[in-house]
C-alpha cells in the first residue's frame, strides 16, 4: 500500500475584503465570526493525492488538520473529494498561531503515530500567515526529503518524480520515498466533490485527536516567537485622488501629476 | 556565547545580490545595539570571485566564503547544509536571510535544523531593550500586521526586498575574508535535479520589472488587455494580472499578481479595474507607488493607493496614455 498523507489549514477566506476583515484584541477574530475555507494550495495537495490515488494501486489518503476551532462543512471537504480518512489534531493552543512551531510537532507527531506513512503532500503556503515553512520543517524534523512547488507528482516504485514550477520554466527532481512534496497552483484546479463524494463523506466522522492523545505536552514546547501585536496595518499615505472634467481629463491629468512627482 | 549578526547572502551573476546588500545594511542597524559585534556574511558558491570584496565594500565586517563544486546550480540540500555549518561554527545571535525564490526552499529548512522557525518576509527589524530581534510582517494578505519577538538564540528572519536601502560602497571600509570548509561529499543532495528548462521571458519579467500595468474583472474582456500592452511598453514595464482576469482565460496564469500568483516590488504598479482583494493586494504591496483606476470609489484598491481615478477605464486610459506620450517623447 502506498499510504499518502496531506496536511490542510482552514483559513479565514482570503477573498474577504478588508472591510469584512476584524481584528479584536490582536488576534484575529475566529470562525464562525469569518468565513472559512481549506487553504487553496492545500486543495490542490489533495488533488495531486487523488491522482495519484486514480493511477495507482491500493493507495490511501489520510487528511491531516492541526487547529482549534475548525467547522466541519469547510473541514469534511477533503472527503467528499475522495480522501479516505481524516484526522482532525484540535487543540486551543492552535488557534491563530504565527508561530509554527507547534503545528510542526504536532503534524512529526501524528505522522509518527500513523507510521508507514510514504509520502506526504502539503499545499505550497498557507494564505494567512504565509510562512510556507511547516511542510519543509515536518521534513527536516522526520529526516525525509523535500521538493517544492510541484505542478505534478508521480509515484514509481520508492522514488517520486515532481515537477517543479520555476518562474520562466520547470525542473524535474527525483526523491526517494518518504518524502514530503509541496504543491503549488499551476497542477491545475481541485476537483469538486460529486454527489456521491458528498453523501459518502456524511457517513465518515473524523478521527480527533488532542495533543496527549499524540503525546505532545503544548506547555513543554519552546516557542520561536512571541506575538506582541497584530493590528490593521495603518495607512502611512492617504489616496490622492485626481478630479477631472470627465474620465478623460482625469486620465490626463493623472498624467501630469505623475510626471510632476517624478514617478514616471 | 552567540555573537553578531550572520546574513544568509546570495550571489547573481557573480556579485551580492541586491537583496543580499539590504541585509547587509540592515544587518549594520541593527548591530548598533550591540557595541563591539560584528556583522557578518555567508557567501557560498561555485567559486565566489570578487563578491567578499564587494560585500565588504557595503557593509560586510566578515565574509565567510566557501566554495565547492556541489554548490554549481545552487541545489537547496546543498545551500541548506553549508548554511546550517557556518551557523553552527560562527554562532550568531541572528540569521538574517532574503527572501528569495532560493530561499523560500532553504530558510525555513535552516531554521528547522537550527531547532527554531523562520520569521518569515519581514518588512521591519529592530532589537528591543532585552536584544531580541523584533520582526513586523504582514499578514492575511496584508489585511493585518504582525510584530514578534523572536525567542530563539539564534534568531532567524527573512527580509522583504526593497525595505532598507544598501549601503553606498565604500572601497575603503576593512573587513575580512575566512574561508569555511564544509564537507558536501556524502548524501547531502537528496533531492536530485533531472533535467531544468528555462525559457528566455519574453520582455520584461514581473518579477523585474520597475512598472507594472496589472489589469482586473473589470477590464471585461482578453482586449482590453492590449491598451496595458500599449501603456506597459511606453513606461518600459511589464503586464500583470488578478486572479480573477487569469481564471476568465483574459491572460495566461504566468501573468497572475498575487498570494497565488507572483510577488512584485516595482517602483510603480498601476492597477486597472482590480477591486484589490486580499488575495491580489498580497502580491503587490510593495510597490513603492500603487496608483488605482477603478469606476467604484469604495474599491479597496483605493485603500492601498497613493494616487487613484474614480472613473471608467475605457475613457481613463487612453486619454492617460496619450498624455503619457506627450510628456515622455
Amino acid at each position: 500500500m502506498l499510504h499518502l498523507v496531506v496536511t490542510v489549514k482552514q483559513v479565514i477566506d482570503p477573498e474577504t475584503p478588508l472591510s469584512a476583515f476584524r481584528v479584536d484584541n490582536g488576534r484575529v477574530a475566529s470562525p464562525p465570526n469569518q468565513s472559512s475555507v481549506i487553504n487553496g494550495f492545500d486543495e490542490q495537495a489533495i488533488e495531486a493525492a487523488l491522482r495519484l490515488k486514480e493511477t495507482l494501486n491500493d493507495v490511501h489518503v489520510t487528511v491531516i488538520s492541526v487547529g482549534a476551532n475548525f467547522a466541519l462543512d469547510v473541514i469534511k471537504k477533503p472527503l467528499a473529494m475522495g480522501a479516505d480518512a481524516l484526522i482532525l489534531i484540535q487543540d486551543s493552543a492552535f488557534e491563530n498561531n504565527i508561530d509554527p512551531t507547534l503545528t510542526i510537532t504536532a503534524l512529526v507527531a501524528a505522522i509518527r503515530k500513523l507510521g508507514s506513512v510514504d509520502l506526504v503532500l502539503a499545499g505550497r503556503q498557507a494564505s494567512d500567515w504565509d510562512n510556507g515553512q511547516v511542510p519543509l520543517a515536518v521534513a527536516e524534523s522526520l529526516g525525509w526529503p523535500s521538493a517544492t512547488v510541484a505542478k505534478s507528482v508521480t509515484v514509481e516504485g520508492h522514488t517520486a518524480r515532481v515537477q517543479r514550477v520555476l518562474p520562466d520554466g520547470h525542473e524535474l527532481v527525483e526523491l526517494d520515498l518518504p518524502a514530503v512534496i509541496t504543491v503549488s497552483n499551476e497542477l491545475g484546479t481541485p476537483r469538486y466533490p460529486n454527489m456521491r463524494g458528498i453523501m459518502g463523506a456524511r457517513r465518515v466522522q473524523p478521527v480527533v485527536w488532542s495533543a496527549s492523545d499524540i503525546g505532545i505536552d503544548v506547555a513543554a514546547i519552546q516557542p520561536a516567537f512571541d506575538l506582541i501585536g497584530l493590528a490593521k496595518p495603518t495607512k502611512s499615505m492617504e489616496t490622492e485622488f485626481i478630479v477631472g472634467d470627465d474620465d478623460a481629463d482625469a486620465g490626463r491629468k493623472l498624467a501630469l501629476r505623475l510626471r510632476e512627482s517624478q514617478i514616471v | 556565547m552567540t555573537n553578531g549578526i550572520l546574513i544568509i547572502g546570495e550571489l547573481t551573476s557573480g556579485t551580492p545580490a541586491t537583496g543580499t546588500l539590504e541585509a547587509l545594511a540592515a544587518g549594520q542597524q541593527l548591530i548598533a545595539s550591540f557595541p563591539d559585534e560584528q556583522v557578518a556574511v555567508l557567501l557560498a558558491s561555485e567559486s565566489v570571485g570578487e563578491a567578499p570584496l564587494i560585500a565588504i565594500a557595503h557593509g560586510a565586517d566578515i565574509v565567510y566564503v566557501i566554495e565547492d563544486k556541489a554548490l554549481a546550480g545552487t541545489p537547496p540540500d546543498a545551500v541548506v547544509a553549508v548554511a546550517q555549518a557556518a551557523v553552527e561554527q560562527v554562532k550568531p545571535r541572528f540569521v538574517i536571510g532574503t527572501k528569495t525564490l532560493l530561499s523560500r526552499d532553504t530558510l525555513p529548512r535552516l531554521a528547522a535544523r537550527l531547532g527554531t522557525a523562520l520569521a518569515q518576509d519581514c518588512t521591519a527589524l529592530s532589537v528591543d531593550a532585552q536584544g531580541r530581534l523584533i520582526a513586523v510582517r504582514p499578514t492575511y494578505g496584508g489585511n493585518a500586521e504582525a510584530t514578534i519577538a523572536c525567542l530563539s538564540e539564534p534568531a532567524v528572519a527573512a527580509l522583504r526586498s526593497k525595505i532598507v536601502e544598501p549601503l553606498p560602497s565604500d572601497s575603503a571600509r576593512a573587513g575580512k575574508v575566512i574561508r569555511l570548509d564544509v564537507d558536501l561529499t556524502t548524501n547531502v543532495i537528496r533531492t536530485r535535479s533531472i533535467e531544468r528548462v528555462e525559457r528566455e521571458p519574453e520582455g520584461v519579467r514581473l518579477e523585474d520589472a520597475k512598472v507594472i500595468v496589472s489589469g482586473g474583472r473589470g477590464l471585461g474582456s482578453r482586449e482590453a488587455f492590449s491598451h496595458l500592452d500599449d501603456l506597459a511598453k511606453l513606461l518600459g514595464g511589464a503586464v500583470g494580472a488578478s486572479r480573477a482576469a487569469c481564471d476568465a482565460g483574459w491572460v495566461p496564469s504566468s501573468y497572475q499578481v498575487g498570494l497565488t500568483g507572483k510577488t512584485v516590488t516595482p517602483d510603480l504598479y498601476i492597477a486597472v479595474g482590480i477591486s484589490g482583494a486580499s488575495q491580489h493586494m498580497a502580491g503587490c504591496s510593495a510597490a513603492r507607488t500603487i496608483v488605482g483606476i477603478n469606476k467604484d470609489a469604495g474599491a479597496n484598491i483605493f485603500k492601498e493607493s497613493s494616487f487613484g481615478v474614480v472613473g471608467d477605464w475605457e475613457t481613463v486610459l487612453p486619454a492617460f496614455i496619450e498624455q503619457l506620450h506627450e510628456l515622455l517623447d
